[in-house]
């Protein structure tokens, strides 16, 4: 069977270049493109993301942990370029260990926060990187705090990120309420990354949800059959 | 933070001087249009598994270079310790000089704190280098090893992120084997199970990507060691050469012999005494 390599004019397809013998597609950066989300409650934090990688339109890990430890009671939600954050957050911990070390005491939230503000913004034109960090100390309980691309840093009660997130800011500002508790926000968490999961494309498999509080940090995955259901999706 | 020096520091990492010209160079007229030469990619299916005693780690064994094939029975299924081997996809000279890399600083270390090395070190080390390159060096890795914490399967992109997951396929057959992979792959398999769905997983890749092709090669890595295939499966299409290329002597008649002297003329002669008397 002999196969003529077709050269194919270029009104064929904008999209792929049918030209070359490997689909562009395959060969782009390996993304979080994700949906990642972190809350305060009295006592902690919960935190939780999807667990997709892309690479353009491949799923390079469909089981991702987007959910990286930073410190025993301090974590940290990935978005962006998967290079770009893992090497962010290893630079973190070691900055952060070296710290409490020194200090012979458990770091703030606030320090941790601080550090990856450093990173992100003294190398924002080399770094794609959303970061939501977030845990619990003594001295101001469970705190999240969001650095998005560019380097900002700023404490929220409440806080999306990463593509999916534009398709819940309706959700999670018409269902935050104040006080809640733990189960209420885990409640709230899992639905809304449910619904960005259905409608963002770069976001998707399971819901990987992390509580973190003075006890220490309790881990929990939902898979897809598990998730909850909502009538129009 | 903008600093000048009057003579300018040895810069780390890939000079890009030449980038703007480059761009100049293809996108001018029809006529003064340059193509960049195309480096050499493996267009590959590699995979790896994760089973009971420890990783099954497959590779194609063709290496392409545009549309011809270069190499019909090259080895993709790098060495990097006794109990780390390395499959590599992507740009061929890049895999090659980055795993022999990883293997030697691998080498020192063992040799200067008497451990064999772990799994994680060497995708720390991989990760670190392909990070600082910036995406430049074009080396898709898969990892597998068996050490003192485990077997270990990792994935390395070229921008340096990893992946930790019990069954990979990479390369650009990677999505026909992926299907492969994704519909029998269980946990805890036994040899002979996970052989066979690694060798499917590359002959589909074979089957269905023109980059992939030849033979397949199959590295089982357990505590007790490691089982080099190659090849685990050949090709049937085995292509014998049709005709002799090699001439007899005198197959050529001489017509003329011509024997020019060549005049050599002594310019200048010296003679220096070596010190070879030794110190007592």
């Amino acid at each position: 069977m002999a196969t003529m390599l077709q050269k194919f004019p270029s009104s064929v397809s904008t999209l792929n270049d049918y030209n070359a013998l490997y689909p562009d597609w395959t060969q782009r950066e390996v993304s979080t493109g994700t949906t990642i989300m972190a809350v305060e409650f009295d006592g902690g934090v919960v935190m939780g993301a999807d667990s997709r990688t892309t690479t353009g339109a491949y799923i390079a890990n469909r089981v991702t942990d987007k959910l990286t430890p930073i410190h025993e009671r301090i974590f940290c939600c990935r978005s962006g370029s998967a290079a770009d954050t893992q090497a962010i957050a290893d630079a973190v911990t070691y900055q952060l260990g070296f710290h409490s070390i020194e200090l012979d005491e458990a770091p703030l939230v606030q320090t941790a926060a601080s550090l990856f503000r450093d990173m992100c913004y003294r190398y924002r034109e080399e770094l794609m990187a959303g970061i939501i960090v977030a845990g619990w100390d003594r001295r101001r309980g469970g705190q999240v705090y969001t650095v998005p691309v560019g380097g900002m840093m700023t404490r929220q009660p409440v806080s999306v990120g990463g593509s999916g997130s534009s398709y819940i800011y309706g959700f999670v500002d018409s269902n935050y309420k104040p006080a809640m508790s733990k189960e209420e926000c885990l409640k709230f968490t899992a639905e809304a990354l449910t619904l960005a999961m259905e409608r963002d494309g770069s976001s998707g498999g399971v819901v990987r949800l992390a509580v973190i509080s003075e006890q220490g940090v309790e881990r929990q995955v939902i898979l897809g059959n598990q998730l909850p259901k909502f009538s129009t999706v | 933070m903008a600093l000048s020096y009057v003579l300018e520091p040895a810069v780390s990492g890939f000079n890009f001087e030449n980038s703007t010209r480059n761009i100049v160079l293809e996108n001018g007229s029809e006529e003064g249009k340059i193509k960049a030469p195309k480096p050499m990619k493996t267009g590959t299916t590699i995979a790896g598994v994760v089973y009971k005693d420890g990783v099954v780690l497959g590779a194609d064994t063709r290496a392409t270079s545009d549309e011809v094939v270069a190499d019909k029975m090259c080895a993709k299924i790098h060495y990097i310790a006794p109990n780390i081997y390395c499959c590599g996809a992507g740009t061929a000279a890049d895999t090659e000089k980055t795993t022999d890399m990883l293997s030697s600083n691998l080498t020192i270390f063992s040799m200067n704190s008497g451990r064999n090395p772990r799994v994680v070190m060497a995708v720390n080390i991989l990760q670190d280098m392909l990070f600082r390159y910036r995406g430049m060096i074009g080396a898709h890795l898969i990892l597998g090893g068996v050490d003192c914490t485990g077997s270990h399967l990792y994935t390395v992109g070229p921008y340096g992120s990893i992946d930790k997951v019990p069954y990979l396929a990479m390369g650009s057959g990677k999505l026909p084997a992926m299907g492969i992979l994704e519909d029998r792959f269980k946990g805890n398999m036994d040899l002979e199970e996970a052989k066979a769905l690694v060798s499917d997983a590359i002959h589909a890749g074979i089957m269905s990507d023109l980059g992939s092709g030849n033979n397949i090669d199959l590295c089982v890595i357990t505590k007790e060691g490691v089982d080099y295939i190659r090849p685990h499966r050949e090709s049937i299409y085995n292509y014998k050469r049709q005709a002799k290329y090699k001439y007899k002597p005198g197959t050529t008649p001489v017509l003329t012999k011509t024997v020019n002297q060549l005049e050599l003329e002594l310019v200048h002669e010296t003679v220096q005494m070596m010190e070879t008397a030794g110190s007592s």
